[in-house]
């Protein structure tokens, strides 16, 4: 698992010395140390430290509001953290491991109004890739059509999904981040969805999906970890950080 | 142990250029196909062209001494209802959050979307240019082609600052209302410029060359402005 993570980190980071990349294939892809993040006075996340490792399928488990959500977006850099650090790959800077991640949110990420091709050209220039057979062959392994001619506003929810997942597994990213990924999705397509992870999960990136669903993760899931009221209380390497009081803090403690 | 992943296909920062010109190849399909910014737009300076029309009766002179601000307030005005579209779609389905968690740069956006506005006012400008000569009997006796530069430093001055500001107001509850309350005061010098320069050219009794060179310093520093400033705005939570 450290060995898929490290061929990646050597052949990216060509011009670093071969001690940090010695000491980067070591550690795990995702670093949370005493992470909180607030909104207001709500607290989404309260002093999160876990680690996620290389090349394992993690299914994130827990009710409505315990924080999976919030942390899949700390992860992918789009909320920063009011506390606390999100380590990358080895780095603290999003910005410089944004190649390496992927992210499918509870939204389908999509312009409804392209068709599926005419989407994934535009997100596959994003990521400097101009070559068109990767995105019909990314269509073709979620099972749609890359000569689809329909605009996607036009999909039903369940295509929707399946191309948000070919979005996310263009780029073959190292880390997936999933917010519920099978909503919506009918079983046969959610088992299919839930191979290609296992399969991510076995060509080394590391998968984390937040589900209400965790039978149908029950074989590929490699570690359930479980949150509740914005701490990871199962799995991960959690480890449960202090609560701090509005004394110590200039963000209030808060009250669910 | 698990398989090693591929080589990477992807590049860790890609370059401006390439995802500007897609940004802005997806961005003018995707009006082509809705035809929403431009729609309302020539819709609404259409309306206040024959509004105005109708309310005074101007002689040549007259026309040509106020023209200017017409013609230019009209535009601002439809600019702002194409403005607010710009981030809209990027709203919906929350796909400016694809953009976000992608290595591209910031700043390939802001160019697009502002290039792709101002491709769009441009467009109005050459529709509803026409319509004001015929309502307003106006015919510069300054140099014309002058005028074509006017409109282009102009309608770059309203596009960069509205694009900026349409940006800073998405995340607002009322944006429809914030981005006139951000956007005009800051365009008043470069609105100023714009109206003299105009009137100027049309009524050909003073020299535009100062006007231009305002509303030319206006753009560049305003530019270089909300280059630096763009990535935060971005994002911003």
């Amino acid at each position: 698992m450290v060995e898929a993570s490290g061929d990646r980190q050597i052949s990216d980071a060509s011009s670093d010395s071969v001690s940090t990349t010695i000491v980067n294939s070591l550690t795990p892809p995702v670093v949370l140390r005493e992470v909180s993040r607030y909104f207001g006075r709500f607290a989404a996340l309260r002093t999160v430290s876990a680690e996620f490792e290389a090349a394992r399928l993690y299914a994130i488990l827990g009710e409505n509001g315990a924080g999976k959500s919030t942390l899949l977006r700390l992860i992918a850099g789009l909320t920063p953290p009011s506390r606390g650090t999100v380590t990358l790959f080895g780095s603290e800077r999003p910005a410089s491991v944004r190649h390496r991640l992927a992210y499918m949110a509870h939204a389908s990420l999509l312009y409804d109004e392209l068709d599926a091709m005419e989407n994934l050209r535009y997100f596959a220039e994003l990521y400097g890739m101009h070559d068109l057979g990767a995105c019909a062959h990314s269509l073709r392994k979620v099972g749609l059509d890359p000569a689809l001619k329909r605009r996607v506003g036009q999909y039903s929810q369940g295509m929707r999904q399946r191309l948000s997942l070919a979005r996310a597994l263009l780029h073959q990213p190292e880390l997936l981040l999933l917010d519920e990924p099978f909503s919506n999705v009918d079983i046969s397509s959610a088992r299919e969805m839930v191979r290609l992870l296992a399969n991510s999960r076995d060509n080394g990136c590391t998968v984390l999906v937040v589900t209400h669903q965790p039978a149908l993760l029950e074989t590929a899931a490699d570690e359930l970890v479980q949150m509740a009221a914005g701490r990871i209380v199962q799995g991960a390497k959690a480890q449960m950080g202090p609560v701090i009081s509005p004394a110590q803090s200039s963000t209030p403690e808060v009250v669910r | 142990m698990s398989a090693a992943i591929q080589s990477p296909v992807t590049e860790p920062r890609p370059g401006l250029w390439p995802v500007l010109r897609a940004t802005l190849g997806k961005d003018l399909r995707l009006e082509w196909r809705s035809k929403d910014a431009i729609n309302s737009m020539l819709f609404f300076a259409l309306l206040v062209v024959v509004v105005f029309s109708f309310s005074f009766d101007p002689t040549a002179e007259e026309s040509r001494r106020i023209a200017g601000g017409l013609i230019w307030v009209s535009f601002l005005f439809a600019a702002v209802v194409a403005l607010n579209q710009t981030w809209a779609r990027e709203l919906h389905n929350q796909v400016l959050d694809a953009y976000r968690v992608s290595p591209a740069p910031a700043n390939s956006l802001f160019l697009a979307k502002a290039i792709g506005n101002f491709l769009f006012v441009g467009v109005l400008e050459a529709v509803m240019a026409p319509l004001f000569l015929v309502f307003y009997n106006l015919r510069p006796i300054g140099p014309a082609w002058q005028l074509l530069l006017v409109a282009a430093l102009g309608t770059w001055a309203l596009v960069v600052n509205g694009t900026f500001f349409a940006a800073i107001s998405i995340r607002t509850r009322s944006r429809e209302v914030m981005l006139p309350l951000i956007l005009f005061p800051i365009s008043i010098p470069a609105l100023y410029s714009m109206v003299a320069a105009t009137a100027a050219i049309l009524a050909g009794d003073a020299s535009p060359a100062y006007w231009m060179k305002l509303l030319a310093v206006y753009d560049v520093v305003f530019t270089t402005a909300c280059l630096l400033l763009f990535e935060m705005v971005l994002n911003a939570e």
